[in-house]
C-alpha cells in the first residue's frame, strides 16, 4: 500500500470484514472497514524523526462565563487544566488561549497570533492565564470563530486542533449562529470538548466535537479537569496527519445508505458525504496518529442474479492535495456475491453483528435517559433495559457500568432494570455522553 | 486466482511470487482468458490450435459495456466481476481433451484439470488427465483444486516416464496432491492460516492414465470417471467410479436403497477429500484393459448431477467422441450449462482405441481391479466391490465373479 513521502507519517492498512455472500435477490451489502494507522510520532513510545511540532496549530477555549466561580474551585482547576495542558505542547507547536464568555478574548499571545511553543512562551503563557476570570455569559460560536481566524494566521501548520471547556448552556447566542460558525470551522479544525460540572448540554456539546471531528466527556469533578487536559493534549500531539477522508466508490445505481464510525465511538457521518468524482463521495475522519478506527458500510446494491459477483464499494483512505487531487494511503473491497447456498448467505459476520449491537446500544440509551427527561418512564425502563442487555451481550462493561448507575439491574440478558431512586445528575450525564462509547470484537 | 508460477512459462526464467511479467522477456505471468491449451513439449502430439479468447474486447465491461475496467477486474461503472481466466477454460492434446466451466449459478470456477502426455521408458505414449472439485464450504476451494491438478499431474508424469506401474503411479499422485492440498492450511512458517472460520482447503480428485492399452483410474470423492464405447448398442457404458459419499456408503453398507439413500438431503455429503482436514486419505484405484474402442469421461458433479446412470450420460456423449474428444468434451459442458449450470462444470475425455490384440480374445471389455496386492485397501463400503455400472443395467460381468477374470496385461515391467 502506497505510504506518504513524510517520513514520520503513519501508514495506513484498510481491512474489510464482511459476509460477501448475498440470497438471491438481496440487495443490502454490510461490512465492518478497520482502518489502522502504524509507524507515526507515537508509536513504541518513540519521538518522531522530527519532533518540531511544525506542523501542528492549537488554541485552547476556556469558558470564563459567570457561572465558572461556582463553585470558585471550577475556574482555579480550569487554570491549572490549562497549564497542564500547555506543558503538554511539543517545542515548535503553534498555540494560543481564549478566553470564551458572550464573546472571544485572546489570553495569550494576543494580537491575532499564534506563539510557538518553547519554554519562555509557555511560561508567559502559564503566567497569562491569571487572566482567565469568570465574569459574562456564553458564545460559543464566537469562540470557535476566533479561534479560526487565530488558525488562519498561520495557514501553514496542516495539523489544527481546538480544546474547548464550557460549563453551561449556549445560552447568549442563536443556534443558528453557533450552526453557521460550524459549518465554516468544519474541515479547518478539529477540537475534542468537555463539558464541566451538570449545568451543560451533552447534546449541544456532542453537536460541536461531532462537527469537528473531535470527542466529547463530561469533566464531572473539576479536580478531574488536569488529567483530563494533559490526556487530552497528549493524544493531540500524536497527531500525524491531518484531514483524512474515507472515500467510497459504489457502482451505479448503488446507494450508501450509511456510513458510521463505531470504534472507539460510534459517529454517523452518512450527511457528511462531499462528492469525489463519479460514484464516489468523501466522508471526512480529521487527524490521524497512531491509532485504529473502525467504521460500519452499508450499501444498497442493484439486485443482481445468483452467480454474479459485484464490487459494492471500493473503500480508501485518502489524503487529498492542494491542487484538488488527492494521494490514496490504503484501500479495501467490499464485494457482494449472490448464491442460493443457504449455509454462505445466512452466516453473520461476527464484526458486522457486534457494532450493529453497539450502534444500537448508543441509540437505546440516548432514546431511553431522552424519555426520561420527558417523563415517559415506562418507554425509559424499556430503553435502558434494551441497553442493559445490549452491553451485556456485546461485553461493553464500561457501559454496563455506567447503566448501573442509572438502573438497578435485575436480569442482565433478558434486560430487565428498574430505575433507580435519585440518580444524580453526574451519573446520567455521565452515562448519556458516554453512550456513544463501543468496544471491539474479541477476536 | 492464478496459479503461482515459478518460471517464466515462456522462456523459463526463474519467476518472484510477485512478478507480473518475466524480467527476461517479458512475458505476462497471468493467463490468457479461456486459451490456455497445453503445448507441454513431452506431449505425443500436435497441440490443436488456439481457441478464440472468450471475452470481449478489453476494457469494456461485458455486463453494461462501460468502458472503464480496474486494474483488479471489476467495472468502474457497474461494479461487476469481469470473466476471469478460470470461468471457461478448454486444453487439448493428441489423445486428450477437456473442458471446464464456470457454469451459471456459482460466481467462480472451483474446479480445475489438466490434460498432459508423455513417453514411457519404452518410447510409447501415455496420456494423463485430472479434474478436482474444490470444496465450496472451504476456505479458497479454487486453490485447492488448482493445487491438486498442479502437484497430480506433475508427479503422474515423472512416474510414467520413470516407467512405474500406472496403478502405483496414481497412488503416488493421490498422496501427492493430497500434501500439496494440505499444505495450503498453513503459512510458510507452519502456522495454520486463520480463514474466517471455514474448513482447510480442500478438493475432490479424479484422474485417468491412459498408457499401452491399459486404462488405469484414481479418485477421492464425488468426482467420477465412466466408460462409454463407441457402439453402445453392442458394449455397455459404465461408472467407473465409487463416490466417497454418504448416499454411496449407505448404499454398500447395505442400509439403505439406493432410490432412498440418493433422495436423502445427506446424499451427496461427501465422505472423503483432500485437505488438512480429511481424517483419513483413502485412494480408490481401477484399472482396466478397453477391448472395444470408446472414451474414458472423467468428470465433476457439474456434469453427472445432469445426467447420473452412465447410460445416461452416454446419451449425451457425442458418437464421434473418440475422434472429436474437445467437441465431445465442449458438448457435454453445453449440456449441462443447458441444464442448469448449478455447480462448475469440468469434463475431460481419453479416447481410446485398441490396437493389436495382446491378450486373450475372450477377455471381456470389463473393468478388472488390480491384483489385491497393488489395489487401494479399500474403506468400508469399499471392500472388494466393483464400480457398479447404472442401476438399470444388467450386471454385466458374467459368472464367474470378479477375481477369476485374468488381470490386465502388464503394460511395462
Amino acid at each position: 500500500m502506497a505510504s506518504l513521502s513524510k517520513p514520520n507519517a503513519p501508514r495506513f492498512d484498510v481491512d474489510i470484514f464482511q459476509n460477501e455472500y448475498l440470497a438471491e435477490g438481496a440487495r443490502e451489502v454490510n461490512a465492518i472497514v478497520t482502518v489502522t494507522a502504524t509507524g507515526g510520532g507515537t508509536s513504541a513510545g518513540r519521538l518522531p524523526a522530527s519532533a518540531d511540532g511544525g506542523d501542528a496549530a492549537v488554541v485552547i477555549m476556556i469558558d470564563c462565563s459567570g457561572s465558572m466561580d461556582y463553585p470558585a474551585s471550577k475556574m482555579r482547576n480550569a487554570r491549572e487544566a490549562t497549564a497542564a495542558a500547555i506543558d503538554t505542547l511539543r517545542d515548535g507547536v503553534a498555540f494560543a488561549v481564549v478566553a470564551g464568555t458572550h464573546e472571544a478574548a485572546e489570553v495569550y499571545p494576543g494580537g491575532g497570533e499564534l506563539a510557538v511553543a518553547d519554554p519562555s512562551t509557555r511560561a508567559a503563557a502559564r503566567t497569562a492565564l491569571r487572566r482567565l476570570t469568570p465574569m459574562g455569559g456564553t458564545a460559543i460560536g464566537t469562540w470557535l470563530a476566533l479561534a479560526q481566524r487565530l488558525f488562519e494566521s498561520r495557514p501553514e501548520r496542516s495539523i489544527r486542533h481546538g480544546i474547548l471547556l464550557t460549563d453551561g448552556r449556549n445560552e447568549h447566542e442563536k443556534p443558528a449562529d453557533l450552526q453557521a460558525v460550524l459549518e465554516r470551522a468544519a474541515g479547518y479544525f478539529t477540537a475534542d470538548c468537555r463539558g464541566v460540572g451538570t449545568d451543560w448540554e451533552v447534546d449541544e456539546l456532542r453537536r460541536i466535537s461531532s462537527a469537528l471531528l473531535g470527542t466529547v466527556d463530561i469533566v464531572a469533578e473539576p479536580s478531574g479537569l488536569a488529567d483530563d487536559f494533559r490526556a487530552m493534549m497528549s493524544t493531540a500531539m500524536g497527531k500525524q496527519v491531518a484531514d483524512v477522508a474515507l472515500r467510497i466508490w459504489t457502482p451505479a445505481n448503488a446507494v450508501v445508505k450509511y456510513v458510521k464510525q463505531v470504534a472507539p465511538s460510534v459517529e454517523d457521518l452518512t450527511g457528511r458525504r462531499s462528492g469525489a468524482g463519479p460514484r464516489a463521495g468523501d466522508y471526512p475522519t480529521g487527524s490521524w496518529g497512531d491509532e485504529s478506527r473502525d467504521y460500519h458500510v452499508c450499501v444498497e446494491v442493484p439486485a443482481a442474479t445468483v452467480g454474479d459477483e459485484m464490487l459494492a464499494a471500493r473503500v480508501s483512505l485518502v489524503l487529498p492535495r492542494p491542487d484538488g487531487t488527492a494521494d490514496t494511503l490504503s484501500q479495501g473491497l467490499v464485494r457482494a456475491v449472490w448464491t442460493d447456498d443457504l449455509a454462505s448467505s445466512t452466516r453473520i459476520n461476527q464484526q458486522v453483528a457486534h457494532y450493529t449491537g453497539q450502534a444500537e446500544l448508543a441509540a437505546s440509551i440516548q432514546e431511553g435517559l431522552a424519555a426520561h427527561r420527558a417523563g415517559d418512564v415506562d418507554r425509559a425502563t424499556a430503553k435502558l433495559g434494551a441497553a442493559v442487555r445490549l452491553a451485556h451481550v456485546t461485553g461493553n462493561d464500561g457501559t454496563f457500568r455506567l447503566l448501573e448507575k442509572v438502573v438497578d439491574v435485575v436480569d442482565p440478558k433478558e434486560g430487565t432494570v428498574r430505575f433507580r431512586k435519585n440518580v444524580s445528575e453526574a451519573d446520567s450525564m455521565t452515562l448519556e455522553t458516554r453512550s456513544t462509547k463501543t468496544v471491539r470484537v474479541k477476536r | 486466482m492464478p496459479q503461482q508460477q515459478t518460471v517464466c512459462p515462456s522462456c523459463a526464467e526463474p519467476l518472484g511470487p510477485d512478478d507480473a511479467y518475466c524480467g527476461a522477456c517479458g512475458h505476462s505471468t497471468a493467463e490468457p482468458a479461456g486459451t490456455r491449451v497445453v503445448t507441454d513439449a513431452r506431449g505425443p502430439g500436435a497441440t490443436v490450435p488456439d481457441l478464440p479468447a472468450a471475452g470481449p474486447a478489453a476494457g469494456t465491461c461485458v455486463h453494461c459495456g462501460a468502458a472503464g475496467l480496474a486494474p483488479d477486474g471489476y467495472c468502474e461503472s457497474c461494479g461487476k466481476a469481469q470473466p476471469k481466466p478460470r470461468d471457461h477454460q478448454e486444453r487439448a492434446m493428441a489423445g486428450v481433451a477437456g473442458v471446464s466451466d464456470r457454469g451459471l449459478r456459482h460466481h467462480r470456477n472451483e474446479d480445475a484439470f489438466t490434460v498432459a502426455g508423455t513417453s514411457l521408458p519404452g518410447g510409447r505414449p501415455a496420456v494423463v488427465a485430472v479434474v478436482c472439485d474444490g470444496v465450496s464450504s472451504s476456505a479458497r476451494p479454487d486453490e485447492a483444486s488448482a493445487t491438486a491438478v498442479d502437484a497430480a499431474s506433475e508427479s503422474l508424469l515423472s512416474s510414467l516416464e520413470r516407467g512405474d506401474d500406472p496403478t502405483a503411479a496414481m497412488r503416488r499422485a493421490i498422496a501427492d496432491a493430497a500434501r500439496a492440498v494440505t499444505e495450503l492450511a498453513y503459512d510458510d512458517k507452519n502456522r495454520a492460516r486463520p480463514d474466517g472460520g471455514l474448513n482447510a482447503p480442500a478438493c475432490t480428485y479424479v484422474s485417468a492414465i491412459a498408457a499401452d492399452g491399459l486404462v488405469t483410474i484414481g479418485w477421492v470423492g464425488d468426482t467420477r470417471a465412466y466408460w462409454i464405447p463407441d457402439d453402445r448398442e453392442s458394449a455397455e457404458p459404465y461408472r467407473l467410479t465409487e463416490d466417497d459419499s454418504w448416499a454411496a456408503r449407505m448404499v454398500a453398507a447395505g442400509l439403505m436403497g439406493e432410490a432412498e439413500a440418493y433422495a436423502d438431503p445427506r446424499a451427496h455429503a461427501i465422505t472423503g477429500w483432500l485437505g488438512a482436514d480429511a481424517e483419513e486419505l483413502v485412494p480408490h484405484t481401477v484399472s482396466f484393459t478397453p477391448h472395444v474402442p470408446g472414451v474414458v469421461l472423467i468428470c465433476t458433479d457439474g456434469l453427472w448431477n445432469y445426467a447420473e446412470a452412465a447410460t445416461d450420460l452416454a446419451f449425451f456423449v457425442r458418437a464421434d467422441a473418440r475422434t472429436q474428444p474437445l467437441a465431445a468434451a465442449r458438448s457435454l459442458v453445453d449440456f449441462a450449462v443447458t441444464a442448469g449450470g448449478h455447480d462448475n462444470i469440468t469434463v475431460a475425455v481419453l479416447p481410446i482405441t485398441p490396437g493389436e490384440p495382446e491378450h486373450e480374445p475372450t477377455l471381456l471389455d470389463l473393468p478388472v481391479q488390480r491384483p489385491a496386492a497393488e489395489a487401494a485397501p479399500a474403506p468400508q463400503g469399499h471392500a472388494a466391490t466393483l464400480p457398479d455400472g447404472p442401476p438399470s443395467a444388467p450386471p454385466a460381468p458374467p459368472a464367474p465373479p470378479m477375481p477369476p477374470f485374468p488381470p490386465a496385461p502388464a503394460p511395462l515391467d
